[in-house]
């Protein structure tokens, strides 16, 4: 066994894997957050219903209609987009100018719908979903066992985040995208269609909360309640991240799941508090967040 | 004049009420009622959206119940150290909360209230899932009996009247003046010289004490305390019931948590049990989208234009 300082090298390698795809789900809801934050200036709460949402179709679309685990990975992100673009479209805009504590509660109505939706259907045991062949099996590293899966799970989600980043900072149409935030009229008078482009904005981060959804099916149970859990994690993340920034959120977002793993293994009757801790730690020293700007 | 008319109407109705009406389903409707209107005063008179508040309901309910449980004090002590203690941690959150806005303020409120949730599920004198049972009601100042279901009533009315005699008081107070011009206009509130964090802060703590004394009571009404009191879902109930009834308003909560109570009451019973949450939601955004004045909001606007 190998070991260091009396410290289990295995389990606490495996721990730093758990944190790290755990911190991968947290970057991808947090991506998603801060990029509807962004443009739209709503916290949708509903998220995390969506996530939810985006497992239960892969599932779905496996049980009824034989859809593979590949297939999903592409489909159900534009389903669950395709969604979020309709209740943008519906019901968000409506009230797109009032108090943005509304659209809060708005999508937060729109959660409880779902996951009381889901409950009625399906119970709130949990469903299982078979990890793709293609990815059974792992590697035999020398300080731990690499389930291929779990890897996966990793350099997907990172692809997705650092693409998405890249988008957004570095090229026109990430360019109109921020100035659409910073000045809508202006954008509207060089003819651009900024409501457009919020809708397409609102679909896509919604989108990635349905691609975390299926990435998540195969490691954890699919249940109505694996949105809610999560959703309230996002969030501490995005105050410990500060809005301000989409690498802030990507980065913020591992960063918790290692800390979590960390003291999963150091202290594991703190490891569902310890984000919520940092949190705090942060609030008090640097209230606009790790990587915002000063209001 | 007038308005005195109305309160002691609704004073007399509230004495009768249990003669009419079950009282321990009056009694919840009070003490949500207390709940809702602790919340409000954030809410509807300071702006601030508390996405957390279930926290201080349970840890009321939670420091009264292992009190009444496990030492032998009278019953308005058990309230008083629940009420204490939520405006303590009210005191500890209010100050982390109220230097962030907005939506943020939302989040914050949330995250700490998790943070507390889990502390709770842990913690050794909550009793974890199981939650607190057969909390005693007691002898009220070591005299009165409070196991009678009528004397248990009265004794959560005079709870209930004295927190709205509160709130009403706090709003109509020069404090509350500042606290109503800190919602409309922030930054010339701060350009006239007052502190408004330190404003924000004494209306949290106010708030969280009074949802506290909430929680306590319901305690004692019910003989128990359980992790639903402290979990996200008691927020998003809360923030309904305001909702729904009209925030802003002094009776609006009053009225919401009456429906909401109401609707759960006649539901969790039958076949449409399940559909609890479905409801909700979906009253959540009807709210929003075409009812935002809330119930109590929308009469007042009727009145105004017919009357």
């Amino acid at each position: 066994m190998a070991t260091l300082f009396g410290i289990n090298l295995f389990a606490l390698s495996g721990q730093l894997l758990v944190g790290l795809i755990n911190g991968s789900f947290y970057a991808l809801l947090s991506l998603g957050l801060a990029i509807i934050f962004g443009l739209l200036k709503i916290i949708n709460f509903a998220q995390g219903a969506m996530y939810m949402l985006g497992a239960f179709l892969a599932w779905m679309a496996l049980q009824y209609f034989g859809v593979n685990y590949w297939l999903a990975l592409v489909l159900v992100p534009l389903a669950v987009g395709g969604i979020a673009i309709l209740i943008e479209r519906f019901l968000v805009r409506p009230i797109a100018k009032e108090d943005h504590l509304y659209s809060l509660l708005l999508t937060f109505g729109l959660a409880l719908i779902l996951q009381g939706l889901f409950t009625q259907l399906y119970g709130s045991s949990g469903l299982a979903y078979q990890i793709p062949a293609e990815l059974k099996g792992g590697t035999k590293l020398p300080f731990m066992y690499l389930p291929n899966y779990r890897a996966w799970i990793i350099i997907a989600s990172l692809v997705v985040c650092a693409t998405t980043w890249w988008v957004i900072e570095k090229t026109k149409l990430g360019a109109y995208l921020r100035a659409g935030t910073e000045n809508p009229q202006l954008m509207q008078g060089f003819g651009i269609n900024v409501p457009l482009i919020t809708t397409l904005t609102f679909g896509f981060g919604v989108a990635l909360a349905g691609f975390a959804g299926v990435l998540a099916a195969p490691v954890y149970s699919v249940s109505p309640e694996m949105g809610s859990n999560i959703l309230i994690v996002v969030f501490a993340i995005v105050v410990i991240g500060g809005m301000g920034s989409i690498g802030g959120a990507i980065l913020t977002g591992l960063m918790m799941g290692v800390v979590e793993g960390l003291t999963k293994f150091f202290y594991p009757e703190a490891s569902s508090t310890v984000i919520f801790l940092v949190m705090v730690i942060v609030l008090l020293i640097k209230p606009a967040g790790l990587f915002g700007k000063e209001a | 004049m007038k308005v005195n008319k109305l309160y002691l109407s609704l004073f007399g109705l509230s004495l009768l009420a249990p003669l009419v009406l079950y009282p321990v389903f009056l009694m919840k409707v009070l003490c949500f009622a207390l709940f809702a209107c602790a919340f409000n005063l954030l809410l509807g008179f300071v702006g601030l959206l508390s996405f957390g508040h279930a926290i201080f309901l349970g840890t009321g309910g939670y420091i009264t119940g292992s009190l009444m449980l496990n030492t032998g004090i009278t019953p308005e002590l058990g309230i008083l150290a629940g009420t204490v203690a939520a405006g303590l941690l009210g005191a500890v959150y209010g100050k982390l909360a109220v230097k962030r806005e907005g939506i943020y303020f939302a989040m914050v409120t949330l995250a700490l209230a998790q943070l507390a949730f889990f502390f709770y599920l842990q913690a050794p004198f909550t009793g974890g899932e199981d939650g607190l049972q057969g909390v005693p009601r007691g002898m009220l100042f070591g005299l009165v009996d409070l196991s009678d279901n009528m004397v248990m009533y009265y004794f959560v009315l005079a709870i209930f009247i004295f927190g709205f005699w509160l709130i009403h008081r706090t709003i109509h107070s020069p404090f509350g003046q500042i606290l109503k011009a800190i919602r409309e206009n922030e930054p010339r509130a701060v350009s006239l010289g007052y502190n408004v964090n330190d404003y924000k802060w004494v209306a949290f703590i106010i708030s969280s004490a009074l949802a506290g004394l909430a929680g306590s009571t319901k305690t004692l009404v019910f003989q128990l305390a359980s992790l639903t009191d402290v979990h996200w879902h008691m927020s998003g109930e809360v923030v309904l019931m305001t909702l729904l009834g009209g925030m802003g308003t002094i009776f609006g909560p009053v009225v919401g948590a009456a429906v909401v109570v109401t609707i759960q009451n006649y539901l969790s019973g039958g076949e449409l049990g399940n559909y609890i949450s479905i409801i909700m939601g979906a009253i959540f955004i009807v709210c929003v989208l075409a009812f935002r004045s809330g119930i109590v909001g929308e009469f007042q606007k009727m009145v105004k234009k017919n009357f």
